[in-house]
This record gives structure tokens, C-alpha cells and sequence, in this order.
């Protein structure tokens, strides 16, 4: 079990120029989590690729104390489209 | 991981078109998420080599170093990691799948 804002701050560190990072509990049990990285870092990235950025910053807590991670990443630019 | 395991999961990968790493077999699934690709690939027609981590210790920590990819399942088409469940849904949705594994399947 991990607090949200525990997995937001290693996001936060570990993926850079993450501009915006939503983490949600979805089952209220702090190991299933969804989470939102929006990023410049991602441009030009295969969405495999732009996760693998997200689960490199977060080292072995996925599969660990988290069990399942919802993830979307974002570049800025479909960030700005998504919001309309 | 050991070159031993390296070298299983490289040739499985090869040898079969689509593979998928899973928790449980095609015909019984033990985890939601490995359940949902079964589904996925079952609605698109596609054959697949299933492969229960379950069974093998060694295999399901080893493919996670392989794809730098922490969970199961994890799918392979022609010899590239596709994606998790999440992945594999959406590109399933947008019908980015389709044509990928209908290339595997001649091939």
C-alpha cells in the first residue's frame, strides 16, 4: 500500500518536464491506482514507450505495493486538444 | 535475469507470431486483466501461444526485465512487445490491432 501523493511526487521526479500528474485510488485500497502524466518528454514516443517512462520512475513499487496502474500519458500538445 | 531465460523468452517470441505472457492459460484465465486479452484476441480472431507465468518463476520476473515492463500480461507480435491489458484494449478499440495480428497471421 502506497499513498496517491507518494506515486504523484515519484512521477513527478522521475519522468521529466511532467507538466500535469492526476493519481487517483480506484479501489480505495491505496494498491490500485490510475494514473494521468502529461509530459513533453512523451512527443514522438510509442505509447508502449511513454508507460515505460512512467514505470521507470516508479522502480518496483508496480507489481509491488501497487498492483495494477492505470495509466494515459499525454503530451502537452493532446493534453490541450483532450481538454477542447 | 539469466542468459538462460533470456534466450527461452527470445526464441518463444520468435518461433510463434503472437505470443502472450499470462497469468493462467487461453482456456483458463486467472487474472482479470490476462482474462480481458484472451477476450481481445479471441474477438479478433487471432491464434496465440499462451505462456502461464504461473508456472514459471523464472519466466515472470524474467519477461518483466525483457520489456522493462513490470506487469502481466504482456503481449508480442512478431517478436515485439505490444503492451499491457490497457494497451491492448485501446488499440483494440481504435483498430490499430486488427491489421497487426492479421499481418502475423500470414506470416
Amino acid at each position: 500500500m502506497i499513498e496517491a501523493h507518494e506515486v504523484e511526487a515519484k512521477i513527478r521526479a522521475g519522468v521529466p518536464d511532467a507538466q500535469h500528474v492526476a493519481v487517483e485510488d480506484l479501489t480505495g485500497t491505496k494498491d490500485h491506482y490510475r494514473a494521468i502524466v502529461v509530459s513533453a518528454a512523451f512527443a514522438g514516443k510509442s505509447r508502449v514507450q511513454q508507460h515505460q517512462l512512467v514505470y521507470a520512475s516508479l522502480g518496483a513499487l508496480v507489481g509491488g505495493d501497487v498492483h495494477a496502474l492505470a495509466l494515459s500519458t499525454f503530451t502537452p500538445e493532446a493534453w490541450a486538444a483532450k481538454q477542447g | 535475469m539469466d542468459d538462460a531465460t533470456r534466450e527461452q523468452i527470445q526464441k518463444m517470441i520468435e518461433e510463434h507470431p503472437v505470443v502472450l505472457f499470462m497469468k493462467g492459460t487461453k482456456n483458463f484465465p486467472q487474472c482479470g486483466f490476462s482474462a480481458t486479452v484472451v477476450e481481445v484476441l479471441r474477438r479478433s480472431e487471432a491464434d496465440f501461444f499462451d505462456v502461464n507465468v504461473l508456472e514459471d518463476p523464472a519466466i515472470r520476473q524474467g519477461i518483466k526485465d525483457f520489456a522493462e515492463w513490470p506487469t502481466i500480461p504482456q503481449l508480442y507480435v512478431k517478436g515485439e512487445f505490444v503492451g499491457g491489458c490497457d494497451i491492448v484494449r485501446e488499440m483494440y478499440e481504435s483498430g490499430e490491432l486488427a491489421p497487426m495480428l492479421e499481418a502475423a497471421g500470414r506470416s
